[in-house]
């Protein structure tokens, strides 16, 4: 394969359509299995693209960044829940606020989780979400791990890998990200995987999830573009490592 | 015990040696018929039983340990890894028992699983354990971290004797809290090196980030990794500092060493004036890696390095331990039930140290998962082969006359071993 072309290799050059700002949600305490690709996946797309992209870390007690234009957030183990449990309630509102607004945001696992209403532990005790999604999520004692390929209307064929004892299941108020052809998803029941409001993208895939689905990338991409700048002008990023990667991830057994 | 136990298993044993079958069939066999075998023949140990576990490096260490001990002139009973590990132990044992079921060993040393870990130590207390490290390996098998670092922590709690605890890691070094009659040693870093080893909680920390505050002193470690030079080390223990030769490659191999050295000294006694140092030093100069960890081969007069990694820390320690300069580079990933199914630990890994040189083959089941990530960190690729033999030889052909490194998971070394044993001398292993 050719080597010339941007995004296959040479530190990809900061283009000059503008500044993306791209705020990412507790990285210390909440990036479990690759969560950071999704940022990464991110920064390097908004370059590709020929925007310029900042890249900041939001952690327990700093102050909120301004003008987030994407805000992404992944998986913890349970130590790392409770550790930012009551920041983020503290920031429930702005968060929310930001969700109403159309600010597009992408949450994994853990934050997915905690997007929601609440998470009823095993022994019953409640952690309460911040209520963005309109979701619940019920512990139990069964691992849900293995590859997943989920069918969507927006994003085409979706593959990711999924590890999580949580099983949620959505309310009124959102719609599933799509149905399960492989693997479990949301919970054990339903065939539903992630949750979609607004610009919000809600997943149980890791994987990274963005690496081998540029169409979820570039949907939140080009999002914050058409809001920050009232348009959005694609670069045209080298997708044929993904292509290939994808075809070769969804013939993996579980 | 049904005195046919040992008698019968041995039977079981050489038949399905002659078949060329594994371990596992004579070890069910005496685990159905007598499942106290186990516990009552290593329990005549004078020295007792010691395990070793954590998430990297639990093979060559139990390696070294036993080489350390033998230079003491100590008989040592260990394991192979690779089968079931309680059918395992067993059917080692009934290769080295005699046929009345006498151990004829000083102590025994043996590689424990996480997964089998409490099972083992619930049957067998040990009087000596050695807790390496907890992170990021296969937790698409064992859920979280922190319930790795649990298991540990019940190891800890079943010996008799003498815990020894990896200062460095703080999941491994808060096990120290919990426990109450144990002796407690520490392997350590001198502070120069901490920078090579990341542990999983300051993988995303901001470089020159403080430590959390709070965190106690550091208690004093039995034995410390001061240096690490091309093929030479520092230790200090006992209030002085020595120099070897070292054998062994990459940093977290001799921090391994130390934590060896650590644990036999507590099995032989330590400082104990019938100690050999001279032998124990000698011994610890001549440790290599145990099969399947990394070694180097020789390919048409060039060396050939093949470099295991199963986990995020385990690959970026590779990197920092193996400098791409001079070497031409492949990497074979598999992604077969005992490398892991999950892929997202690639994203775990930084590449940059490969952008000057760029990597030359990738090979592997999940050849294009590494080729998409090492595109997001912008490291030119040469060719991409999913098949692993034409991946090799066209590896080997395109990089005539240069040194090779291969970094590679435990399935796609199997495979690369295979085919090199076609070219170039592999070492047998049975
Ligand atoms: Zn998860």
């Amino acid at each position: 394969m050719s080597q010339e072309t941007p995004g296959a290799s040479g530190p990809s050059a900061a283009g000059g359509k503008g500044i993306l700002r791209v705020v990412q949600l507790y990285p210390r305490d909440m990036n479990i299995y690759g969560d950071w690709g999704n940022a990464l996946v991110l920064q390097q797309r908004i370059r590709w693209h020929g925007y310029t992209p900042e890249l900041l870390e939001y952690n327990v007690g700093d102050p909120f960044p301004d003008d987030a234009d994407i805000i992404v957030g992944g998986g913890g183990q349970d130590s790392g829940q409770l550790v930012i449990q009551d920041d983020l309630q503290a920031r429930a509102d702005s968060l929310k606020e930001l969700a109403e607004d159309g600010t597009p945001m992408l949450v994994i696992c853990g934050l997915y989780q905690l997007f929601g209403r609440f998470f009823k532990t095993r022994t019953g005790s409640v952690i309460p979400g911040i209520g963005i999604l309109d979701v619940e999520t019920h512990g139990t004692d069964e691992r849900l791990i293995g590859n997943v390929k989920v069918t969507t209307s927006e994003f085409g064929e979706v593959l990711g890998y999924e590890n999580h004892s949580g099983q949620t299941t959505l309310g009124d108020g959102v719609r599933p990200l799509g149905t399960v052809a492989k693997g479990t998803g949301n919970n054990s029941s339903d065939g539903h995987e992630g949750a979609r409001y607004r610009n919000i993208v809600a997943s149980y895939l890791h994987g990274s999830l963005l690496p081998k689905n540029p169409a979820i990338a570039d949907f939140l991409i080009r999002t914050a573009a058409e809001r920050k700048f009232g348009a959005f002008e694609p670069g045209l990023p080298d997708d044929r490592y993904a292509e290939l990667a994808r075809e070769h991830a969804a013939r993996r057994p579980r | 015990m049904p005195f046919y136990t040992v008698p019968l298993g041995k039977l079981v044993r050489r038949a399905s040696r002659l078949r060329g079958g594994g371990s596992a069939l004579p070890g069910l066999v005496v685990e159905k018929i007598d499942p106290g075998f186990m516990r009552r023949t290593l329990s005549t140990l004078p020295h007792g039983v010691a395990v070793v576990s954590g998430t990297n490096g639990k093979t060559t260490t139990t390696k070294m340990v036993v080489e350390l001990l033998e230079s003491q002139g100590l008989k040592v009973f260990t394991n192979r890894t690779g089968s079931n590990f309680t059918r395992g132990v067993a059917a080692a044992l009934l290769g080295e028992v005699d046929w009345r079921g006498r151990l004829d060993a000083d102590v025994a040393v043996l590689e424990l699983d996480e997964a089998h870990a409490v099972h083992f130590v619930n049957s067998v207390p040990p009087k000596y354990c050695l807790l390496l490290n907890v992170l990021r390996d296969q937790l698409d098998r064992f859920g979280e971290i922190d319930k790795t670092a649990q298991l540990l922590q019940h190891i800890a709690a079943k010996t008799t004797g003498t815990v020894v605890l990896n200062r460095e890691d703080p999941r491994v070094a808060r096990i120290a809290e919990t426990l109450t009659g144990q002796e407690v040693r520490y392997f350590g870093l001198d502070d120069s090196l901490l920078g090579t080893f990341p542990n999983d909680d300051d993988m995303r920390a901001a470089p020159g980030s403080p430590a959390p505050a709070g965190l106690p002193e550091k208690p004093s470690a039995d034995v410390v990794l001061r240096k690490v030079g091309a093929d030479t080390a520092e230790f200090e223990y006992d209030g002085g500092t020595v120099s070897t030769a070292m054998k062994l490659r990459g940093v977290y191999n001799i921090f391994n060493a130390a934590a060896a050295l650590t644990l036999a000294r507590g099995i032989c006694g330590g400082a104990a004036a019938d100690t050999n140092h001279e032998t124990l030093l000698e011994a610890l100069s001549q440790v290599a890696p145990a099969f399947g960890r990394g070694e180097s081969l020789t390919v048409e007069g060039q060396p050939l390095d093949l470099v295991l990694v199963k986990n995020p820390s385990g690959f970026r320690l590779g990197l920092k331990s193996f400098p791409a300069g001079g070497y031409a580079t492949m990497i074979a990933i598999n992604d077969n039930y005992a490398d892991g199914r999950d892929m997202s630990w690639l994203w775990d890994v930084e590449f940059d140290s490969l952008r000057a040189g760029g990597v030359d083959q990738l090979t592997g089941s999940r050849a294009y998962d590494m080729a998409l990530r090492l595109q997001y960190d912008d490291v030119r690729i040469g060719a991409v082969e999913p098949d692993i033999a034409p991946a090799l030889a066209a590896f080997i052909r395109g990089a005539k006359g240069q040194p090779k490194r291969i970094f590679c998971t435990y399935t796609a070394m199997l495979a690369i071993r295979r085919e090199l044993s076609k070219i170039t001398t592999v070492e047998v292993v049975s």
